[in-house]
C-alpha cells in the first residue's frame, strides 16, 4: 500500500514541478514586454509620465531581474503560497484573485461532475435493460455529448434569458445587489448559476449515459454473467455484478476527462460572464496578464492532479484486484 | 443515497460561494456624510434609480488612486473632480472647481479663482492649499510628469492659486492640465507623496465629486450619488442616477445582450453591425441618428517606419497614401459608423484649424492610377510579379500589423492591402498578438523597432491639436520601449518640432497664430506624410432608452457621451445631469 502510494505521490510531484516550470517558462518567453502592453493601454500620458508608470511596473513585478533569479524566486514565492501580481488587477495579489473566483468554478463543477456522472451511470444503466429507455437515452445522449459545451452554453442563453427570460444573462450574482446572507440574493445566486450548471451537467451527461450503456451490455455478455445465469442467480444479482464491474472504467475515465471538463468550464463561464476561474483566465488573455495567467494554470495543474489522486484512492477502494496487486498477490 | 450525497454537497458549494461572496465584499462603508444625513446602507439597488454602463473597464477595478493612470472608471471625473471643464464640442472651458482662471497681462502668470462653499465628501473645506497642493504633487518624479518642465511655482493666496513659468508658459499642456488634474484632499495625500504613490489604492477615498464609492467586485464598479455635491446649490446641477454601476467588459454576446435586453443603459464598446440595430426597433440610439452614428473620439493613422526602405522615401509614402481608399473602409467594413478622415488627419472639433484649400490642393485624394504615376516618377518601377520593386530592383514586400482579436481593424487592413496591391506596392496584412505589435513598433531597450507598417490611434480628442502635432512630430527620438508613445514612425524633421514647441507657446485664445502655425504644420504633413490618416475612429456609445432617456445626441443635449476616462471632464459629467428615469407605466 505504501509503495502504491509513494510512486504515485512520486510521480505527481514530478509532473507537478514539470508543469510549473513550463508554466513559469511561457510567459517569460512569449514575445512581447507585458509592461509595455499595459503602459500602451494608458495613451494620452506624456512619454515621459509613461516612462515613469514603467519603471514602477517594472520594479512591482520584478521582471528587471535576471531570469535564473526570477525563476528561484518563483519557487520560493510558490512554496510561501505566493503566486505573484496580476498585472491587470495592477498588483494585486494573484492568489486573491484566483481566491475569489474559485468558488464559483467549484460551485460549477463539483455539481456538474458528480451529478450528471451519477445521472449519467444511472440512466445508461438503466438505458442497458430497457428497450424504451435506450430508444431515447442513446441518441439523447450521444446529441449531448457530441455538444461542444460553448455552444450549447449559448443556445441555453439565447432561448432561456435572452428570449425567454427566465434565467439571467451574466454574471455571478445580479448587478443591482450586494452580496448579503439574504434570501433575495441566495435566490439570485442560484439564478445566475442554473444556466452555466445545466450546460456543463448535460454535455457530461451524455457522455456517461453512452458509456454506462455500453459497458453494462458488455458486462452482460460476459462469461461470467452467462455463467451466473447458468447457475440461476435471479437476474438482479447478475445486474449488480455488471454494474459493478462496469463501473471501474466509468471512474477512469472520470479521472482521464478532468482536464477536459475544467477546460469546457471555463469556455462556459466565459459565455455566461460568470465571475469564475474561466472568466478570469479570459480576462487575463484579453489584458496579456501572464502572471494571473500563469497563477491560474498552476491552480488548474494542482487541482487537476489532486483530483487525479482522489480517483487513485477511489479505486484502491472500489477494485479489490487493486488491494490484492498490493499485497503482492495476482487477481 | 446517491442522489442525496450529491445534494448535499450541491449545497455545501452554493453555500461555500455565498460564504466566500460576503466574506470578500469586506468593503468599507461609504463615509459617513458630515450633514448628518444617513449613510446610505442599501444592498440592492433599485432599477428606476441605477445607470448600468461599460465599456471602460477591461479587468476588475484596480485602484482609486486618482493620480494612477489605470484608476477605476469614473475616479477622475464621478469622485474626483478638476478645476475647468473643457467642452470639445463648443471648444469651451467651463470653471468647475475653480471659480474662474486668468492670465495676468503679460500672460506670464496664471491666477486659478478657487470656488467657495466646495467640501470633500467627508465634510471638511475644499481649500486653495489643496488646489496648490493637487498641483505641486506632479513635481513627485514617479508620476513622470511635464507639468514642472514649464511651471515655476504655484501658491496658494488667499482664496487664489498663483502659477508662475519658466519662460514663456506652454500654455496649450498648462490648458490640457488644467482639465486634467484631479484636484485631492491634501489631508489625506500629503502622506502619500513619496516615491510609491502608486501603491495607495485610496478604495473608498474622499473627493469633491457628485459620486462616492460604493463596492467593488471583480466584475464592477458602483458607486453611489452624493447628495452634498456641491453644484447642487452652486450651479442648480445634479446627477440624476442614484447608483451608477460599471460593469467590465465581457465579450461582445453578453455585452449586446445585456444592451438589447435593458440590463446596460450606456454601452461605450465597439459593437459590430450597431447600425442596423438602431435602425431595428430595439430602443437603441446613438449620438446621430444616421452615419455616422458616433462622435469621432481620435484619428487611426497609418504609421509608416521612416527609417526602412522604401518608407524613408516621402515620394513612396505619399502614393501609399493615394493607393488607399479610406472610404472602403468606412462602408465596407464599419458599415457607415465612422468617417473618413481629412488630409490633415485633423479631428472635426479642431476643423478651424484646417488650412481646407491647402489640404484641398496638396492632399494626396484616392487614385490609383495616380499612385501608379508617382511610383514610376519616383523611380519605383514594376517588377515580372507586377508589384514595385525598390530602387536598387529589390523586391518591396511591406507587412502591416493590427493586434489580433481587433476585428474591424483585421477587416480594414485587408481592405488596405487590396487597395496597396492594386497600385502594385506588396503589402502583407498581419494580427500577431497585441503584445507582438507594441513590441514591434516600440522597440525594446535591446532592439529597435522592427515593424514596416502599424495602425494607431493613441491620441484622443481634447482642448488642442497641438496634442496631435506632438504625437506625429516629437523630437528628439524617445528610447525604445514602453514610454515610446509619440512619433512611431521615427521622422526627424526639426523644422516641424520647432514648429509644434511653438504651437504649445502659442495661448489658445490666440487662434489666428495656432492656425498660421497649425498651416504649416499641415503643409509638412500633407507633402511628407510621415503618417497617413485613414478614419475618424466612433467615440463608441450605444444607449438604451427603456430606463434612462433624454441621452446626449447631435439633436439633444450636445455632450459627450462616454465613461472612459477623461471624457467626464470633457463634459460627459452633463449626460448624468441630463438624463431623465423613464416614470413606470
Amino acid at each position: 500500500m505504501r509503495r502504491y502510494f509513494g510512486q504515485k505521490l512520486f510521480i505527481y510531484l514530478l509532473t507537478f514541478f514539470v508543469a510549473a516550470t513550463i508554466d513559469w517558462m511561457i510567459p517569460r518567453f512569449m514575445p512581447g514586454d507585458p509592461v509595455a502592453v499595459l503602459v500602451s493601454k494608458t495613451n494620452s500620458l506624456s512619454p515621459t509620465a509613461a516612462q515613469a508608470l514603467a519603471d514602477y511596473y517594472y520594479n512591482l513585478f520584478g521582471l528587471k531581474q535576471p531570469l535564473p533569479v526570477q525563476y528561484l524566486n518563483f519557487w520560493n514565492s510558490l512554496l510561501h503560497g505566493n503566486l505573484g501580481l496580476s498585472i491587470y488587477g495592477n498588483g494585486t495579489p494573484v492568489t486573491d484573485m484566483i481566491m475569489a473566483a474559485v468558488p464559483y468554478t467549484l460551485a460549477l463543477l463539483i455539481p456538474a461532475i458528480l451529478l450528471s456522472w451519477w445521472a449519467g451511470n444511472t440512466f445508461g444503466a438503466l438505458a442497458a435493460r430497457r428497450r424504451y429507455l435506450d430508444n431515447t437515452v442513446l441518441p439523447v445522449g450521444y446529441i449531448l455529448t457530441a455538444t461542444p459545451y460553448m455552444w450549447l452554453a449559448i443556445v441555453l442563453s439565447f432561448v432561456l434569458s435572452f428570449s425567454l427570460r427566465i434565467f439571467p444573462l451574466s454574471g455571478g450574482y445580479g448587478f443591482n445587489l450586494e452580496p448579503t446572507l439574504s434570501w433575495l440574493f441566495f435566490t439570485d445566486l442560484v439564478a445566475h448559476w442554473a444556466l452555466p450548471f445545466l450546460s456543463l451537467f448535460l454535455v457530461m451527461f451524455g457522455g456517461w449515459a453512452i458509456g454506462m450503456r455500453n459497458l453494462i451490455i458488455y458486462e452482460l455478455e460476459s462469461d461470467y454473467s452467462r455463467y451466473l445465469a447458468a447457475l440461476g442467480a435471479p437476474q438482479g444479482l447478475i445486474r449488480k455484478y455488471a454494474f459493478r464491474n462496469a463501473m471501474l472504467p466509468q471512474i477512469t475515465g472520470l479521472a482521464l476527462q478532468l482536464g477536459v471538463i475544467v477546460a469546457g468550464a471555463l469556455v462556459t463561464e466565459i459565455v455566461f460572464s460568470y465571475p469564475g476561474l474561466g472568466h478570469l483566465v479570459f480576462a487575463a488573455i484579453q489584458n496579456e496578464d501572464y502572471f494571473l495567467l500563469q497563477g491560474i494554470f498552476l491552480f488548474i495543474i494542482i487541482g487537476v492532479l489532486a483530483a487525479n489522486f482522489i480517483v487513485d484512492i477511489v479505486y484502491v477502494i472500489v477494485d479489490p484486484r487493486t488491494r490484492v496487486a498490493m499485497r503482492g498477490g495476482t487477481a | 443515497m446517491h442522489m442525496g450525497k450529491s445534494r448535499v454537497l450541491a449545497l455545501l458549494a452554493v453555500a461555500s460561494i455565498v460564504a466566500t461572496a460576503c466574506g470578500s465584499s469586506a468593503t468599507p462603508a461609504p463615509a459617513a456624510n458630515a450633514s448628518g444625513l444617513p449613510a446610505t446602507d442599501t444592498t440592492v439597488y433599485p432599477r428606476a434609480q441605477t445607470l448600468y454602463t461599460s465599456g471602460k473597464q477591461w479587468g476588475a477595478p484596480p485602484t482609486w488612486n486618482p493620480l494612477d493612470p489605470n484608476m477605476a472608471m469614473g475616479v477622475v471625473g464621478l469622485q474626483y473632480e478638476t478645476l475647468f471643464l473643457y467642452d470639445p464640442i463648443k471648444d469651451v472651458y467651463t470653471p468647475w472647481l475653480a471659480s474662474g482662471g486668468s492670465w495676468d497681462s503679460a500672460k506670464t502668470t496664471y491666477t486659478i479663482n478657487v470656488r467657495q462653499g466646495v467640501n470633500w465628501s467627508d465634510g471638511s473645506a475644499f481649500t486653495a492649499a489643496d488646489v496648490a497642493f493637487s498641483i505641486n504633487i506632479y513635481q513627485n518624479a514617479a508620476l513622470g510628469s511635464t507639468l514642472f518642465t514649464f511651471v515655476n511655482t504655484v501658491t496658494a493666496s488667499g482664496n487664489n492659486v498663483v502659477v508662475t513659468f519658466k519662460g514663456t508658459p506652454s500654455y496649450q499642456e498648462w490648458m490640457w492640465f488644467l482639465y486634467n488634474m484631479p484636484m485631492i484632499p491634501s489631508a489625506v495625500f500629503t502622506k502619500y507623496n513619496t516615491p510609491d504613490i502608486l501603491k495607495f489604492l485610496n478604495q473608498n477615498g474622499v473627493g469633491t465629486g457628485p459620486y462616492t464609492y460604493k463596492t467593488a467586485a471583480q466584475d464592477r464598479m458602483v458607486w453611489v450619488k452624493n447628495p452634498n455635491w456641491w453644484a447642487i446649490k452652486a450651479l442648480s446641477l445634479n446627477v440624476q442616477p442614484t447608483y451608477i454601476v460599471d460593469i467590465v467588459n465581457s465579450s461582445n454576446n453578453v455585452a449586446l445582450g445585456e444592451l438589447l435586453s435593458g440590463g446596460l443603459d450606456l454601452d461605450n464598446n465597439y459593437l459590430p453591425g450597431i447600425a442596423q440595430i438602431v435602425n431595428g426597433g430595439y430602443n437603441i440610439t446613438t449620438y446621430y441618428a444616421g452615419p455616422p452614428y458616433m462622435l469621432s473620439g481620435n484619428t487611426a493613422w497609418l504609421i509608416p517606419n521612416t527609417k526602412i526602405k522604401p518608407l524613408d522615401d516621402p515620394a513612396f509614402r505619399r502614393a501609399l497614401a493615394e493607393a488607399i481608399n479610406p472610404q472602403n473602409v468606412v462602408v465596407t467594413d464599419y458599415g457607415n459608423i465612422v468617417a473618413a478622415a481629412d488630409p490633415t488627419g485633423l479631428l472635426p472639433v479642431w476643423s478651424k484649424y484646417i488650412d481646407a484649400a491647402q489640404a484641398k490642393s496638396l492632399g494626396p485624394t484616392f487614385n490609383t492610377a495616380q499612385a501608379k504615376a508617382d511610383l514610376a516618377a519616383a523611380g519605383y518601377q514594376a517588377g515580372s510579379d507586377g508589384f514595385v520593386t525598390n530602387k536598387d530592383g529589390s523586391p518591396i514586400k511591406l507587412t502591416l500589423e493590427v493586434p489580433d482579436g481587433w476585428s474591424d481593424w483585421m477587416e480594414a487592413e485587408n481592405l488596405i492591402a487590396t487597395d496597396a496591391k492594386a497600385a502594385g506596392i506588396n503589402i502583407d496584412p498581419q494580427h500577431p498578438a497585441y503584445a507582438t505589435v507594441v513590441n514591434d513598433r516600440n522597440g525594446t531597450t535591446s532592439a529597435a523597432p522592427t515593424f514596416d507598417l502599424v495602425i494607431n490611434n493613441d491620441v484622443q480628442i481634447g482642448n488642442t491639436p497641438w496634442t496631435y502635432y506632438d504625437y506625429i512630430f516629437r523630437q528628439p527620438e524617445i528610447a525604445a520601449g514602453p514610454a515610446r508613445n509619440r512619433n512611431f514612425e521615427q521622422y526627424d524633421n526639426p523644422t516641424a518640432w520647432a514648429l509644434v514647441q511653438k504651437l504649445d507657446q502659442t495661448p489658445t485664445d490666440d487662434v489666428a497664430d495656432m492656425q498660421a502655425i497649425c498651416s504649416q504644420l499641415q503643409k509638412i504633413q500633407l507633402t511628407d506624410e510621415p503618417v497617413i490618416p485613414l478614419w475618424y475612429n466612433g467615440e463608441w456609445s450605444q444607449v438604451n432608452n427603456t430606463y434612462w432617456t433624454n441621452w446626449p445626441s447631435d439633436k439633444g443635449a450636445q455632450v459627450q457621451p462616454a465613461t472612459w476616462n477623461g471624457y467626464w471632464q470633457m463634459g460627459a459629467i452633463y449626460m448624468l445631469t441630463n438624463i431623465k428615469a423613464v416614470p413606470k407605466s
